[in-house]
Formats: C-alpha cells, sequence, structure tokens
C-alpha cells in the first residue's frame, strides 16, 4: 500500500504574518487517483498547493515523493520532481504562441526549435484527446484554450502529478465535460490530479477520494463513493448547512423595467445585443444565463449607462409611484440624479465595482462622495455603512482601513454587495456574483438577493451555475449570440431545456411575452 | 548630391548615438524595466571613456591606439553598467518608483559627468578644452580602402567602428531576444514576471542582467558622442542630455524592436539635420526642424494606439515592480 502513495505531506505549516494559512497539514496522494481538496475560501487549500509547485515554501513540515524526502524550494524543483500546478488565473504570456509559451523557461537549447515542440506537442494532445494549435497566440484563444495549453504546458513538462486550481471555474458544462474526459485520459495512464473546486456536483462526479481543509487544518479526507454533497458541506463548513435556496413566491409584481429593442455595438462595430426585448418585475428575480459572452455584460452595462446604446433602444425605468423614465443614452450620473435606486455588482470587483488600493471606508464613497458640504466629503456616513456591512455580513478583515485587495474574494464580494443594497435599490443587477467564492459564502449571497426581491426589488442576476439558476430565480432569461433567445420560467424548466437555448438560436427567437 | 551625401553622413553619425541608446533600454525595457535613467547613463559612459583615455594617454610612456580603445570601450561599458546597477537595485530590489529613480539617474549623470568633464578641461590646462586625439583619432579611423570608393564609399563606409557596431549590437539584440531561449524568457519577463516565475524563470535574475547590461550598451552612446562625435572633447551643454532623450523616443518608434531602430536612429539623425540642408532658415525657424524626431514618434505613438496590434505594444509589466507575494 505504501508503495502507491505518490506524495506525502506531514505536518506542514505556512504562515503569512501573523496569518495561520495551513496549520499542521497531512496529506496523502496516491498514485493513479484524482482527489478533490475542498474547503472554503481562505481554508488553505491554494497555500497548500502552492508549496508543492514551489511558490511558497512551508515554515516547517516534510514533503516526500514516492518516498523520499524532498525540498521544493522553486517551481523549477517542482517540475524536476514532476509536479506540474495549473493556476486559477492563468500563468500563460498573451503575445506568445501557445508553443513558445510550452517551453518557457525550459532552456532545452540555446536557439528556440519550435517544430520539435510542435511535434511533442501533437504527440501529447493525441495520447489524451487535446486540441491546441501550437501557432496560435495567447491572446486569441478562449478561456478553454488557454486552460487546455495550461495542461499542455506541465505535461510537456513531464508532470506525473497535476494540481488543477478550480479550473471549471470559467468553463460552460460542455468545456468541463471535456475537461474531466481528459482528466480521466490521464488518470488511466497513471497520473496523480489533485483538482481544487468548490462545485460540490463535480466533486461527486470526478474524484475518487475527497479531502477537506477548514481554517488551514487539515480535516479529513473519504472516499467519494462513501459520501454526499450535505455531509462534505459540514465537513467544510463545520456546522450543518442547508442546501435549499429559499425561493418565495414574487409579492406585489409590477413591472419595474422595460426594456424594447436594445441594440449594442462594440468598437469595432460589430453588434453585441441584438434587438433585446424583455420586461423584469419587481419582486422578483430574472435570471440571466448563456455562454460566457453572450451580450450578458454589455446588457447589464447598457441598462446602467456604461454603454452607447443605439438610438432606437428603449430602456424604461418604472418607479415605484408609476412614473416613467427613459434610461437609455443616459450617463450614470443622470440616472442617478433621476433619483433611480440603481445597484450594480459588476462582474469585475476589483476593477469596476470597488478600487482595490483604497480601504472599506473608501470604498463605501465611491457611492457617497458627492454629498457634504461643499468640496469637503462626508466620511462620517461611509464609515458607519462600512461598520455596518462588516458587522452584517461578516466580512472578515483586520479593520475599516484595510485596503480591500487584501481580503479574500468573497470578503470583497461582500463589501461590494453590501455597499450595493445599503442605498435600498429599486432595481438590482448582479453578474457572477458568486463566481470563485465558496459554498457558505455563496450561500449568503443567494439569501441576500432573495432578501432584496421580497423588499420589493426587482433583481436581475446573470449566473453561470445553472442549476444555481434554477433554483434561486423566477425567470430565466437565455442570451445567445446578443439576443434573448427565450425567457422561461424558472421552476417549470430544466437544466438541458436552458442548456439547449444556451447554443441554438432559435427560428426568428422573437416569440415572448 | 553631395548635400545629400552630408546629410546621410550627418543622419549616420547623429543616428549612432541614439541607436547604442535604443538598443540598451530596449533590452532593459523588454525586463520590464523602464529606465528613463538613459540620458544619465550616456553621460556616465561618455565620461568615464573620457577620464580613461585622457589618464591612459598622459601617463602611458608609449601610448598605443588599440589600447587605448579598449581601455575606454572598457572603462565606458562599466561605469554605465555601474549607473543601471543603482538604477536595478532601487527598482528591482527595493521596488522604488521606477519613473522617479529613472528621472534621478538622468539628473545625476548629468551632474557627475559635467562635474568631472568640467574638471578635465581644467587640468588640461592650456585653453581650457580637453583633447584625447591619439583615443579620438583610432575611434574615428575609417576603413582604408573602401572608405574612398566615391558617392558609395561616402554613404556606406565612412565612419569609425563603433557606427557599425551599434548596428551590430542591433542585429546581435534581436535575434537573442527573438531566437534564443534566453531571450524568450527575458521577454516573459517583461510582459508577466508572475508567469515567468513560476515557469522556474528567475525573475529578479533576468532584471538585473537585463538593465545592467542594457546600460553598459546605453553608455557606448555616449562614448561614441564624446570620442568620434565631437571628436575626444568635453563640453558642458547638456547636448548627451537631449541624445538620451531621443533614444528613448526612438524606443517607442521602434516599437521596442531592435531592428526597426536602426533605420529609426537614421531616420532620427536625418530629420534632426534637415535644417542645416534647408536654405533661407533663420534660427527661430530652425527650432521647428529639430523638432521633427519628436513630432514622428508621437505620430508612431498615434499609430500604435490606432492599429492596436498587440506585438507592437511595449510590454506588458512594463514600469511594474514584481513582488512575488503581493495579491
Amino acid at each position: 500500500m505504501e508503495s502507491s502513495i505518490a506524495i506525502r505531506m506531514v505536518n506542514i505549516t505556512k504562515t503569512f504574518g501573523e496569518v495561520v494559512a495551513n496549520d499542521k497539514v497531512c496529506l496523502d496522494i496516491q498514485r493513479g487517483e484524482i482527489l478533490s481538496l475542498l474547503g472554503e475560501n481562505g481554508s488553505g487549500k491554494t497555500t497548500l498547493m502552492n508549496m508543492l509547485a514551489g511558490i511558497y515554501f512551508p515554515d516547517s513540515g516534510e514533503i516526500t515523493i514516492n518516498g523520499n524526502p524532498v525540498t521544493i524550494a522553486s517551481p523549477k524543483d517542482a517540475f524536476d520532481l514532476h509536479i506540474g500546478m495549473i493556476h486559477q488565473h492563468f500563468k500563460l504570456v498573451d503575445v506568445l504562441t501557445a508553443a513558445e509559451n510550452i517551453i518557457l523557461g525550459l532552456n532545452e537549447t540555446t536557439v528556440v526549435d519550435l517544430k520539435r515542440v510542435r511535434e511533442a506537442v501533437k504527440q501529447i494532445c493525441d495520447r489524451y484527446g487535446f486540441v491546441v494549435d501550437p501557432n496560435k497566440k495567447v491572446y486569441d484563444m478562449s478561456v478553454s484554450e488557454k486552460q487546455t495549453l495550461e495542461i499542455v504546458k506541465v505535461l510537456y513538462r513531464g508532470a506525473d502529478i497535476l494540481i488543477l486550481d478550480e479550473p471549471t471555474a470559467v468553463l460552460t458544462p460542455q468545456e468541463t465535460q471535456k475537461l474531466f474526459c481528459v482528466m480521466r485520459n490521464m488518470k488511466a495512464d497513471g497520473k496523480s490530479i489533485i483538482i481544487i473546486t468548490h462545485k460540490l456536483h463535480e466533486v461527486m462526479e470526478i474524484s475518487d477520494r475527497v479531502a477537506v481543509l477548514r481554517k488551514g487544518h487539515y480535516i479529513g479526507d473519504v472516499p467519494t463513493a462513501e459520501t454526499n454533497a450535505q455531509k462534505l458541506t459540514e465537513m467544510m463548513v463545520g456546522r450543518a448547512v442547508s442546501l435549499d435556496i429559499e425561493r418565495s413566491e414574487p409579492v406585489n409584481r409590477t413591472a419595474r423595467l422595460v426594456v424594447n429593442n436594445l441594440n449594442v455595438c462594440d468598437k469595432d462595430g460589430v453588434n453585441r445585443l441584438t434587438d433585446v426585448q424583455f420586461t423584469a418585475y419587481s419582486g422578483e428575480i430574472l435570471g440571466v444565463a448563456g455562454i460566457s459572452g453572450s451580450g450578458q455584460k454589455e446588457l447589464l452595462e447598457a441598462i446602467a449607462g456604461l454603454q452607447n446604446c443605439r438610438d432606437c433602444s428603449s430602456i424604461e425605468f418604472i418607479s415605484e409611484k408609476g412614473e416613467k423614465k427613459q434610461l437609455s443614452g443616459m450617463h450614470p450620473i443622470d440616472i442617478k440624479r433621476l433619483g433611480v435606486a440603481l445597484a450594480f455588482v459588476p462582474e469585475d470587483r476589483l476593477g469596476m465595482g470597488l478600487v482595490g488600493s483604497m480601504n472599506l471606508t473608501d470604498n463605501m464613497m465611491l457611492r457617497s462622495y458627492r454629498e457634504g458640504k461643499g468640496p469637503v466629503a462626508n466620511r462620517k456616513k461611509p464609515k458607519k455603512l462600512a461598520e455596518t456591512v462588516v458587522r452584517d455580513l461578516e466580512v472578515v478583515t483586520p479593520g475599516l482601513n484595510t485596503p480591500v485587495r487584501r481580503l479574500s474574494g468573497g470578503n470583497v464580494q461582500k463589501v461590494l454587495v453590501g455597499r450595493e443594497i445599503s442605498m435600498e435599490p429599486q432595481l438590482l443587477m448582479s453578474a457572477y456574483a458568486v463566481r470563485g467564492l465558496d459554498i457558505n459564502t455563496s450561500y449568503n449571497i443567494y439569501h441576500l438577493l432573495s432578501e432584496q426581491k421580497k423588499r420589493g426589488a426587482a433583481v436581475i442576476f446573470v449566473g453561470e451555475d445553472l442549476d444555481v439558476l434554477l433554483e434561486l430565480c423566477d425567470r430565466i432569461m437565455v442570451l445567445c449570440a446578443g439576443r434573448v433567445n427565450d425567457i422561461v420560467d424558472a421552476r417549470a424548466t430544466t437544466k438541458d431545456e436552458v442548456g439547449y437555448l444556451m447554443t441554438y438560436l432559435k427560428e426568428g427567437g422573437k416569440d415572448r411575452e | 548630391m553631395t548635400q545629400i551625401i552630408s546629410l546621410i553622413q550627418a543622419a549616420v553619425v547623429f543616428g549612432t548615438v541614439i541607436l547604442f541608446g535604443a538598443v540598451g533600454e530596449i533590452l532593459a525595457e523588454k525586463s520590464g524595466n523602464l529606465n528613463l535613467g538613459v540620458p544619465g547613463i550616456m553621460y556616465l559612459g561618455g565620461i568615464a571613456g573620457l577620464i580613461a583615455s585622457f589618464l591612459y594617454e598622459g601617463n602611458a610612456a608609449n601610448p598605443l591606439p588599440g589600447v587605448a580603445v579598449a581601455i575606454t570601450l572598457l572603462a565606458a561599458f562599466v561605469a554605465a553598467m555601474l549607473g543601471g546597477l543603482i538604477y536595478a537595485v532601487l527598482t528591482i530590489t527595493l521596488r522604488a518608483n521606477q519613473n522617479v529613480t529613472g528621472l534621478t539617474l538622468t539628473i545625476f549623470g548629468g551632474g557627475f559627468a559635467n562635474l568631472f568633464g568640467g574638471t578635465l578641461n581644467k587640468m588640461a590646462g592650456g585653453v581650457g578644452q580637453i583633447s584625447v586625439a591619439l583615443t579620438s583619432g583610432a575611434f574615428r579611423t575609417t576603413i582604408p580602402f573602401l572608405s574612398g570608393l566615391g558617392a558609395v564609399g561616402k554613404i556606406l563606409f565612412s565612419y569609425g567602428f563603433m557606427a557599425y557596431l551599434a548596428v551590430a549590437l542591433a542585429f546581435l539584440v534581436s535575434w537573442f531576444l527573438n531566437k534564443t531561449s534566453v531571450g524568450l524568457n527575458l521577454r516573459s519577463v517583461g510582459e508577466n514576471p508572475a508567469t515567468a516565475d513560476a515557469a522556474g524563470i528567475s525573475v529578479t535574475k533576468y532584471k538585473y542582467l537585463a538593465t545592467c547590461i542594457g546600460a553598459g550598451i546605453s553608455g557606448l552612446g555616449g562614448l561614441y558622442y564624446t570620442m568620434d562625435y565631437i571628436k575626444g572633447t568635453w563640453s558642458t551643454d547638456g547636448s548627451i542630455e537631449k541624445l538620451g532623450w531621443l533614444a528613448v523616443a526612438l524606443v517607442i518608434f521602434a516599437t521596442w524592436k531592435p531592428r526597426r531602430s536602426i533605420w529609426g536612429a537614421y531616420l532620427f539623425g536625418a530629420l534632426f539635420w534637415l535644417f542645416f540642408y534647408i536654405p533661407g532658415l533663420t534660427r527661430s525657424s530652425q527650432e521647428i526642424f529639430k523638432m521633427l524626431p519628436y513630432v514622428v514618434t508621437l505620430f508612431v505613438l498615434i499609430m500604435v494606439a490606432l492599429r492596436r496590434k498587440r506585438e507592437d505594444q511595449p510590454p506588458r509589466s512594463l514600469g511594474v515592480a514584481y513582488f512575488r507575494e503581493e495579491r
């Protein structure tokens, strides 16, 4: 039995300043198995794996590979030990081709020999069922192509142990299936794979064994066949968590946002949205589904006043009192001046939503800096708001003066959502609100959105996890290539139907509402 | 005809100064270090070469031209590298702001060089103008037979060896960046240091070496200026600084491609001297023509911005310090 263990980590401890990221963690990885590493955000999964990949160096503890004690001081050491990690944020150079990225840092030959690389890449691709064009520049690649390239890159370096950090976070369901297929091929080839993911159904589907971390501690491991999503969640969170999303019936349903003929084109003149037409009602959550890049971003930004719409477009906001206000062609400031309480949680949290280098209070002020006397901004109210958000949403932060960039992804999102709902919006839009968040935080966010709906806000929820869309939303609008393909009742539809609508544009595609 | 040949000659000589500066700066910028200290580094190279040759000519019993050239080249390269090292320590190890550090280095280099240049002029005695005739002569030696070949000889072969060295260096750096594994690694450091780091490339080492060697090459521009352009003398009029900024502009003009910087350098040179060959210009209207290289650079910036071709953009992490554990 001992001989089948590929990696053994014993009593690994790693601290960052005063924060203990890993506390005496022990973990075994068998040869030819797929191990899921599960844990909430900040539980130390990525840190632990980074120590295998040579990015971080453990403070104490021991790592043995195939029974031999090793020291992994740099990524190069990791390659030499046949460990390869595919990071959550891809480590690729955009302006280089696939082949150039693959040989980066290897220095196999003084003068780069791309012909040889291309042949080697082709061999790897044929063996596991990948498709990679070695001459394609990374900036021309889709997310899933980039990921495939990352995997080929570590295989080219002779990796026997692959670590994948949240590989499915950015993939469509179809792409995920393809990835899983490749992973099974690699497993059959005797490679060990560690996958970090938040999605429990994927854990159940792909892995042989699950190891759970909680707050830097190793909780335990179980064979996947002997557990279920509920049990795993309890191990992760440390207490029972309900995995059901509470969905109330919409009350007091009135039209809040009426969009007609919305057309948006990008800088190159290509239409990103074509003849979009829908109505969002108060007291309901309207889900927006679609393959990434189908116009979700443009849709929300057009409503928020951040995209130029074609002249024919109409975005009509109807206030609680029944006043109609045209938002098309308006600047965000004008929209605010009109008295439209519109909250926007964009997908790019630290780019559009918050300023990473500013602290919590200052980020709260982004919404209110115009208030206050004369040129002096009012700092008291934002400070109070920050305190409230930290308290109510249980944001983990050293203090209000910490730059938000230093917070973990989940906490960043809580700060953003907290700020946006504090203005009691009549219309709340969120894009990929739970991307990269752990289960517990995700359910917190779902709960917050449901509360806004109950309060009477119209909520537009752009999501990628179809299971969640079906459970959380009242209606789902499916976008396909910038058009509204259909709007379906979330209570009556199925995952397959939505998935089909995401990929195949209906003839005409106009018969709705 | 003679006018055109003379313009071309002036352009090549002028271009050679900034070509050294630009090729060195391209190497440094490819590692992600925006070294605005190029003018200062060129000053350092120029003055170090001058000091070395002055001391050699003054102290050696029987100074030899070949030895003088070797000593001055070495002195200029090392002094410029030390300038680059100051920049590297500050920006790479201490992660100081690159722009501020570079500008400071420019001021430091200019002050340092003019202080010693003034001292040299005093030490030289006489009319108060230093002259290292022997070394300068060696630098300005042309290829004996070829330079006599009429117009072709004048256009192609009438320069000192450093004019050819600059072109050779440009080709060498281009080959290094685009064809070798180490060059590929260097480019990735400037584009995306986190990726390079994860690929097992020592970001710090690459940045240090590229910055220091790049500075050494830039410094040769200053040496060429003192030894060839102004014939082994020193003047405290700040003209090296002006050329240094043109070298930085040339890097942008060449869109970070050493080979493109060759003809770019000569074009800058031609544009710079154009006023001399246009009859009827007054002192003030001359200045408008001297502006041309900068106007052309602006034009290129606009074109590059409009075309948005990814290969023509500056290295992605140019100007940004790298720290592995930063989030």
